[in-house]
């Protein structure tokens, strides 16, 4: 559909006017309040895990039986990736409502903020 | 070699080439060559982003370093998985949107600049022919061990297969083939973990308990440091898998696969699903086989691990099982290898020839034949280069792959993408920093230099202490990115501007 819709355009949309504008800034700000701190999450939180079995032997204790912390670390990572790919998927598709409406709304008039 | 071994390779010989037939016959244009057409489902390009990242080295690999040094084998299955969350959040989308075939296709849509395509096709053509050689060498030592032919025969068997799939049927058939090898190593996996965990009487406390005491490492084996002693060595080795997965070449051009971001994104999350599980199984293979193969006996058949798999294979479900998953561990091969030369063809055909030399003006009939004489000449020359490292220790090129990937490719994809000062010459110093500091230290890291003979390369002391030199590479081609940058006074917020918009939207003009 878009491109359909990209293909009514002739002329390249003005993609400064687009980038100034309040909508496109608006929705730069939300990726970046969404992206920048749980990039920093699972970077920190995987760094952890070398830091803490390099350095301590903190992980070594166990938890039930034989298992010890850094086996349960370890799979944390595992649901940890889980979890944060499903919460990209929601937040996704609440940037691509407002993506969509940009493109409708600015790109295909040729970038002029309405 | 007996029947049931000689079924299944069969199989799979005469399986994948029906899948190359029907493919051959819907790949018309330069986009079906190398994207499919940009055709796939999201859940067809996520099990064939999960079959390129369980490559034999996974498969074997990983189970291996599990069975012979516990915790230790099992930080490769997290760092590649984590991976995953890097590609997804910061680059499969933007990527998706401002790309066509290449990587560099996606660094030029902010520069129109020659010699920032070169740089970036240069290290396509590198990473793919380390990665291509230790797959090859791999492959051929394999295919030997499992079905007891000649190194030389092993790796033209592959060589040709790989070199019919990718010419006749471009990535379409080198999809398909990575989706079926990627259900069928599934499968594998599941069915002897099944079997694995059944011995166990399904009790992980009891399974833990009886690990402490099978090896002969004792309680030491379930606890990390039996393998990464040194601290920075293993925090540098986990940058590299960590970083270099999301600047794998032939990791990202499947991004081009699909019809658009959108389903760009839910291919990366079939992938997380299917390659999470299976690194959680990784697990239950190396436990097995350390319990049931034993370390001695896996490491005299190969001595890096690789035959932990499919001895547990065999230990648990005789003749029938060890055929089968010998084979998929073929097809496994196959596929990655296949896959390599697509990304490696498209660097020279679409990026050298096409874009550099005949300046984007050139028929879609003769980007094809350049495709099709780019992989050719990719397949060739690859195997010309396996035949000759036979007796050559290149396990290390895969590490190199990875490390040129996270620290030449990587900061200039994220710059390109996120950083609005960010010029070619910028783009151009990064790509050569990055690839640059990673071979030279590289070559002077353990992996080449080593005291004892027959364990490197060369006899020698190493000068570079780690064999992975992502640690300082990784800065190093950040900084060599910022410093081309600042010191050169081009700047052009225009385009930027645009890229900012196109990669955030997903409009195309």
């Amino acid at each position: 559909m878009e491109k359909e819709l990209a293909r009514s355009v002739s002329n390249p949309p003005d993609y400064e006017e687009v980038a100034r504008s309040r909508k496109f800034k608006q929705l730069m700000n939300e990726r970046k309040k969404f992206i920048i701190p749980f990039t920093i999450f699972f970077i920190v939180f995987y760094f952890m895990l070398p830091i803490l079995t390099s350095y301590t032997t903190i992980l070594n204790t166990p938890v039930i039986g034989d298992i010890t912390w850094v086996w349960v670390y370890a799979f944390a990572q595992f649901v940890m990736t889980w979890v944060l790919s499903i919460i990209y998927i929601r937040k996704a598709a609440v940037f691509d409502k407002k993506s969509n409406e940009i493109i409708e709304e600015q790109l295909d008039k040729g970038g002029i903020d309405s | 070699m007996n029947a049931t071994v000689i079924f299944f390779f069969l199989l799979i010989v005469a399986g994948t080439l029906v899948i190359t037939y029907w493919a051959a016959k819907r790949t018309k244009s330069t986009g079906d060559f190398y994207t499919a057409g940009g055709g796939l489902t999201g859940w067809q390009n996520g099990l064939a982003i999960a079959g390129d990242y369980l490559s034999a080295a996974s498969f074997l690999g990983i189970a291996g370093a599990i069975a012979l040094n516990g915790f230790d084998g099992f930080f490769y299955s997290i760092g590649f998985l984590i991976a995953y969350l890097v590609v997804l959040f910061l680059v499969a989308e933007p990527l998706r949107n401002l790309g066509k075939y290449t990587l560099a296709d996606m660094i030029n849509a902010r520069f129109d600049a020659k010699k920032v395509r070169g740089a970036a096709a240069l290290n396509t053509i590198v990473i793919v022919i380390f990665y291509m050689i230790a797959q090859l060498v791999g492959a051929g030592a394999l295919i030997q061990l499992l079905f007891g032919i000649d190194y030389w025969v092993a790796v033209l068997i592959v060589g040709v297969m790989m070199t019919i799939y990718v010419l006749f049927g471009g990535m379409t058939a080198t999809s398909w083939v990575q989706i079926i090898k990627a259900l069928l190593l599934m499968l594998g996996t599941v069915i002897i973990s099944f079997m694995v965990l059944a011995k166990f009487n399904f009790n992980l406390v009891y399974m833990f308990s009886e690990m402490k005491t099978v090896t002969e490492h004792g309680a030491d084996y379930l606890k990390p440091g039996l393998k990464y002693t040194d601290p920075l060595g293993t925090i540098s080795l986990m940058i590299a898998l960590v970083l270099g997965t999301a600047g794998l070449p032939h990791i990202l051009m499947r991004f081009f696969t699909v019809k658009d971001a959108k389903t760009a994104r839910s291919s990366v999350i079939t992938a997380t699903w299917v390659v999470g599980i299976f690194y959680v199984l990784t697990v239950f293979l190396g436990f097995g086989a350390a319990a049931f193969v034993g370390s001695k006996a896996i490491t005299s058949a190969n001595t890096a691990g690789n035959m932990a798999a499919p001895l547990l294979a065999e230990a648990l479900g005789g003749d029938f099982l060890l055929s089968f998953v010998s084979a998929v561990a073929f097809a496994t091969i196959l596929a990655v290898v296949a896959g390599l030369v697509l990304s490696g063809a498209s660097a020279f055909a679409h990026d050298v020839y096409g874009q550099i030399i005949k300046k984007g003006k050139i028929s879609d009939r003769d980007q094809m034949l350049a495709a099709k004489y780019a992989s050719f000449g990719v397949s060739v020359f690859s195997i010309i280069l396996a035949l000759f490292a036979q007796n050559l220790n290149v396990a290390f090129l895969v590490s190199l792959a990875f490390c040129v990937a996270a620290s030449a490719n990587l900061p200039v994809i994220l710059y390109t993408i996120y950083w609005k000062r960010f010029n070619t010459s910028g783009a151009v110093t990064g790509m050569l920093t990055g690839l640059i500091v990673s071979l030279v230290l590289v070559i002077l890291s353990p992996n080449v230099f080593s005291p004892v003979p027959g364990e490197a390369m060369f006899v020698g002391d190493p000068i570079f202490p780690f064999t992975n030199p992502a640690l300082f590479s990784v800065p190093l081609g950040f900084l060599g990115g910022y410093l081309g940058t600042v010191l050169s006074k081009e700047r052009d917020p225009r385009r930027y501007a645009e890229v900012k918009v196109k990669a955030n939207t997903g409009y195309r003009e």
